[in-house]
């Protein structure tokens, strides 16, 4: 059975990922489309992430949906002591399907089970965010051609990093091989490992983010070290230029590989990286989009087979 | 010679031999027998040559549901339940821990949703040996030490 609601990237099989990578392909070819025409799909940004919104918010706009919601809780009746379960009720009265931002864990997951519409989550707190996954998992599929086999660098915050455990998720139906580059305090939760061995995924862990690497790789996905995270600050100021990617460490590099990251990016891709061919993060970035509109139309019914 | 029952025996309903002395009123509002107007014995602290001390909870003309009795296993995993029929034991049961918890623990997440809305907790059991639970809602695992009860 198809999910009704998209709330971790779990919800998705085999072939729903499938599914919605052929659909956002046709979406890339022409994102402007009259699909959503007489709908009305909600944003409700209990959260502010723009650039989330913006993404969600274009996507439903090209398909000519119209758009109703908030950016921010500040402008919600949240702020009145309103339920997150009313002010669900009382959206789903109006729209056909709902987008949402939460800073709680697992409001998502709750809206879907109270919600008449589909709920589609675009964050929750840091639990999930699956459609940062399903379009990494495209970028990858259209960079690769394929996402079976791959072997995937992902370097970085490894510990709390949302959107590297959902990829590691996603990517698991696929045979990936995974190195997991990370300092000490940042590495990969156990958890994680233990997913892998259970599905028999190889990985390696470094901690130095060496050229093998990098030259193994056919993705590398980047993320930030956030000094935040760090208990030991000393740790952070000897590890901080450590993870991070200068043009010259490509020069032995995969004709493949591409360059992904979340975004935003702060110093751990240096800008002399953006002109190689391989850094392919602002079309990352782009590829949201096109997903959105393939999950949105998905989850709405609208069959985009035969377009 | 006969052994002296510590407390009453029962003509027909349910005794709960063999909980663990500092749950036994855990078990009581978890069977939310507060509710019932049935004779009940409830005694703790007795000696139990297994356990060191225990307590007994008899049920006068009661009659759990299975997923009644399983609500306890969590406090009280390793109980005798005595059917009682004319003072005979007619059928004897364990609880099993069951594969979803609801209502009954809470999430140890302070950001999890169902800490911040008035709603049901939902846990799935996903290791029946070890007692580890995780949340339906955040997904935080929890281990059988950290399971705090609602």
């Amino acid at each position: 059975m198809q999910p009704t609601s998209l709330v971790n990237i779990g919800d998705y099989s085999r072939d729903d990922i499938f599914r919605i990578l052929q659909s956002t392909l046709k979406f890339k070819q022409n994102p402007n489309r009259d699909l959503l025409q007489g709908k009305v799909c909600a944003t409700l940004f209990f959260e502010p992430s723009t650039r989330t919104r913006l993404s969600f918010e274009t996507a439903v706009n090209r398909l000519r949906g119209r758009i109703v919601g908030f950016s921010d809780s500040a402008t919600s009746s949240s702020t009145k002591g309103e339920s997150l379960k009313d002010t669900i009720m009382m959206v789903s009265n109006y729209a056909d399907i709902i987008i949402m931002r939460h800073h709680l864990e697992g409001s998502a997951r709750y809206a879907s089970e109270i919600s008449p519409v589909p709920i589609i989550n675009a964050g929750d707190g840091s639990n999930q965010h699956p459609t940062q996954t399903m379009l990494d998992l495209f970028t990858i599929y259209e960079t690769q051609g394929t996402l079976e086999n791959l072997t995937i660098t992902i370097v970085g915050d490894l510990k709390y990093g949302r959107a590297v455990h959902s990829l590691i998720h996603g990517l698991s139906h696929f045979n990936p091989t995974f190195n997991f580059v990370a300092p000490e305090e940042l590495h990969i939760p156990d958890k994680y490992k233990t997913f892998c061995d259970r599905k028999n995924i190889p990985y390696n862990e470094f901690t130095d983010f060496s050229p093998d690497s990098i030259n193994s790789a056919d993705i590398l996905y980047m993320t930030r070290v956030q000094k935040e995270r760090f208990t030991d600050l000393m740790e952070y100021e000897k590890v901080k230029n450590v993870y991070v990617l200068h043009n010259d460490m490509l020069k032995d590099s995969k004709d493949n590989l591409k360059v992904l990251h979340p975004l935003p990016r702060v110093k751990e891709i240096n800008q002399d990286v953006d002109d190689n061919p391989k850094a392919y993060y602002f079309e990352q970035a782009k590829n949201g989009m096109y997903t959105r509109q393939a999950v949105i139309c998905d989850l709405m019914g609208i069959k985009t087979e035969l377009l | 010679m006969r052994k002296e029952l510590q407390v009453a025996a029962l003509e027909n309903g349910t005794a709960i031999d063999h909980i663990p002395a500092n749950a036994v009123f855990k078990v009581v509002s978890l069977l939310k027998l507060q509710n019932l107007s049935n004779r009940i014995t409830i005694g703790n602290n007795f000696k139990s040559n297994k356990m060191g001390s225990k307590g007994i909870i008899k049920v006068a003309d009661k009659f759990f549901r299975e997923d009644e009795l399983n609500r306890i296993a969590l406090v009280a995993p390793n109980v005798n339940l005595n059917i009682i029929r004319n003072f005979e034991v007619v059928e004897k049961k364990k609880v099993v821990l069951p594969d979803e918890i609801i209502e009954i623990v809470k999430c140890n997440n302070p950001k999890c949703i169902t800490n911040n809305e008035p709603m049901k907790t939902r846990f799935h059991v996903i290791d029946k040996e070890k007692v580890e639970l995780q949340c339906h809602y955040c997904e935080l695992k929890i281990r059988k030490e950290e399971v705090v009860l609602l």
